[in-house]
């Protein structure tokens, strides 16, 4: 987010301070830990991820433009952690911690941000979102919102894009497959844009687009929201 | 070849295959429609399954209290039940009866733990002849393959497919109907009940309060593989107990409709024991074979021990868009598919079998559809951990998560490696290697573009900004 995505991570300061919040960067963050635990080594994403809990103890909600990075918080900490001193914080840090979309839709029930966007949007569910945190109906309730958007829905929304981080590396070849399928249910839809809330699945889409020559484009829901 | 390397092979040609995709996709196109139209007739499937999987716990964790019931009731009703500890046990125990009865024939019903034994290549090679009376197990014998899937074993073969194959084994014209090719093979089959010296069948469950073994289906072949040869013989994982007659009312439409969308299965069969005095149907002898071949070893690992709740629906092969790309035949095991990966490894050795392990995205979507809630990806990390733990995954990828660990807890390092990443990408990108294999991202810039690192991160930003 920090460096590859920064104009993601800068739309959601945007989109909160336009709603009032207070927003801080806390400048020791670095990552989650799910990379090292996702490859099996857990000592290793235990140590980073305990720097998370530190850096993150005393901030009164956290906000995340990652789907798959909430999940990991709320969910696979508890697999991480379990058994260990840190267990009590990082199911501390886990109840504060929020999807973007649902802090936005669900937390503080905003629907209409005033954005405006133009273009035909078709919404990509992101496994972590959808499955991890149920998220469904609250993304494209913003995007619905959203001033000339035209929300489009394509076939197998709901499959998974393919990238399942060191995945996409050690199994390129199935993780291409999997990502021409979706590459193809978008294409096939007519939309102007894919949207998503987890950049790594937009790197993946996007990789993709870009070497066809697609000219669907990819974008973060941050992005659009804070669209004027 | 190991295993790995054979699953990396196979996996690569099927993923580039596009009419394999094409097949697989509207079978479980299909079976998806299906699923959705009937799970929408329950009040409440989340409910069911929470259900289902409370069932299943309460099976497991008192796991050799429920089948020394069920040996109980089963030798009190005239069956023998035998325990085997490995496969070479339960193909012996197989052996002797086959060698006790005369048996020249076997008549077969979908079995998926005589695949997990390699019975029919015993049985051959000791003079008996096996035929498979399920219909997708037929045509599998026939092509001398294994099945591609634990339910459906021929997804992968079109009409057409199975015209030639019946053309070039059994003569028959091209062109036939699917009416044609079942009356076909219905007409082989037959005759091969009435010469059949045995039956084997597995089991779908086995019932402790009541001794006795159930078995479901859609063809009737199961029914008649137990019911007309003089000897049957149900084989199954200890982990089919299930505690009371009264669960089936749950796990009998549960499997139907997360196996292939039906509501119930055609056929559903209790068997109670051999044929009584008063009957005129029915064998001479019933054998029920209880294996563990490394399930144990399952049910003493507390962490993964639900595993065992698998009841083989086959959903989460069918949702899974690994398995949607690859295909069945790619994993090399008995059981493929997000319950394969997350088993084989304690079944057959985590060294061989941890690769499978890793070739998951990790959507989840396996752990939506299971109908007992195994929460399956949760599993290919546990199995991912023990790899790691027992040293499994090279000195390079290790050296490189302890430097990555060690760079994300300290800013400067962090900082300093995403500047050298920028310059690294600036090379590659004049020096037009992108992609290429001199490319050291390769394995992801073959296939899929890079996207650009911008020139100012989101921390520059927020500094300019605070300034
Ligand atoms: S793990 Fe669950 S979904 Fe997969 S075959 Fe077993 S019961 Fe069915």
């Amino acid at each position: 987010m920090d460096q590859l995505f920064p104009n993601v991570a800068i739309s959601v300061v945007k989109v909160l301070e336009g709603l009032g919040h207070q927003v801080d960067y806390p400048e020791g963050q670095t990552c989650c830990g799910q990379p090292a635990f996702n490859s099996g080594y857990w000592k290793e994403a235990r140590d980073v991820a305990a720097r998370f809990l530190d850096v993150f103890a005393d901030a009164e909600t956290i906000v995340c433009p990652s789907g798959s990075c909430t999940t990991m918080i709320r969910e696979f900490y508890f697999d991480l952690f379990r058994d260990t001193a840190d267990f009590k914080a990082s199911a501390g840090v886990a109840a504060k911690t929020f999807e973007f979309t649902e802090f936005l839709a669900r937390k503080l029930n905003v629907v209409d941000l005033g954005a405006r966007f133009p273009g035909r949007v078709v919404w990509h569910d992101a496994c972590h979102g959808l499955r991890g945190l149920c998220l469904k109906e609250e993304p494209r309730r913003l995007l619905r919102a959203v001033r000339g958007l035209d929300l489009l829905e394509m076939k197998e929304s709901e499959t998974c894009c393919g990238f399942g981080g060191t995945f996409s590396i050690k199994f390129p070849n199935i993780s291409t497959a999997m990502d021409d399928v979706k590459v193809g249910s978008i294409e096939e839809c007519g939309a102007d844009y894919v949207a998503s809330a987890d950049s790594s699945c937009l790197m993946q889409i996007g990789g993709l687009l870009e070497k066809r020559g697609s000219k669907v484009k990819t974008i973060h829901i941050a992005e659009i929201l804070a669209s004027r | 070849m190991t295993h790995a390397c054979q699953f990396i092979r196979d996996s690569a040609t099927k993923a580039a295959d596009l009419r394999h995709r094409a097949v697989l996709q509207k079978a479980t196109g299909t079976y998806a429609t299906k699923v959705q139209d009937t799970k929408s007739l329950f009040i409440d499937w989340s409910y069911g399954r929470e259900l289902a999987r409370q069932r299943k716990w309460e099976a497991v964790n008192d796991l050799a209290f429920h089948l020394e019931e069920f040996d109980l009731r089963a030798t009190a009703r005239g069956m023998t039940v035998h325990w085997a500890e490995n496969a070479a046990e339960a193909r012996e125990i197989i052996l002797g009866l086959c060698k006790r009865h005369g048996v020249r024939k076997v008549v077969k019903s979908k079995s998926m733990v005589t695949e997990e034994i390699h019975l029919n290549d015993f049985l051959e090679e000791n003079g008996v002849i096996p035929v498979e009376s399920d219909l997708g197990e037929y045509i599998v014998q026939l092509r001398h393959e294994h099945p591609y899937h634990i339910v459906t074993p021929v997804m992968h073969l079109t009409k057409e497919d199975i015209d030639l194959t019946f053309h070039e084994k059994l003569g028959t014209p091209t062109g036939s109907t699917a009416e044609d090719l079942t009356l076909t093979a219905r007409r082989v089959l037959r005759n091969e009940y009435l010469t059949a010296d045995m039956g084997i069948t597995g089991a779908n469950f086995i019932i402790a309060e009541t001794g006795m073994v159930c078995l479901t289906e859609n063809e009737g072949n199961a029914r008649l593989s137990s019911s007309m040869p003089r000897v049957h013989l149900a084989i199954c994982g200890i982990e089919k107990v299930l505690p009371r007659l009264d669960d089936l009312a749950l796990f009998l439409p549960m499997l139907a409709v997360s196996g292939t969308g039906q509501q119930l299965t055609c056929y559903n069969t209790m068997i109670g024991g051999p044929r009584q005095t008063t009957e005129v149907d029915g064998p001479d002898e019933v054998h029920v074979i209880l294996l563990d071949n490394g399930r144990t070893e399952l049910l003493a690992d507390a962490e993964q021990r639900e595993a065992l709740h698998c009841i083989r629906c086959g959903a989460c092969l069918n949702a899974c868009p690994v398995f949607k790309n690859i295909g069945g035949h790619a994993y090399g095991t008995t059981y493929q598919g997000p319950i394969g990966s997350v088993i084989t490894p304690h079944l057959r050795g985590l060294e061989e079998w941890k690769h499978l392990s890793y070739a998951s995205s990790l959507c989840g979507g396996c752990a939506e559809v299971c109908p007992v809630h195994i929460e399956l990806h949760h599993h290919l990390l546990r199995n991912r951990r023990n790899a790691v733990q027992t040293n499994g995954s090279g000195w390079l990828e290790q050296i490189s998560f302890q430097l990555w660990s060690f760079a994300m807890r300290n800013t400067t390092i962090y900082r300093v490696c995403a500047l050298l990443s920028r310059f690294g990408q600036g090379i590659s990108r004049r020096l037009g290697i992108e992609g290429t294999a001199l490319d050291p991202l390769q394995r992801w810039s073959k296939t899929r573009a890079l996207p650009e690192i911008p020139a100012r991160s989101f921390h520059d930003w927020w500094h300019e900004r605070n300034q």
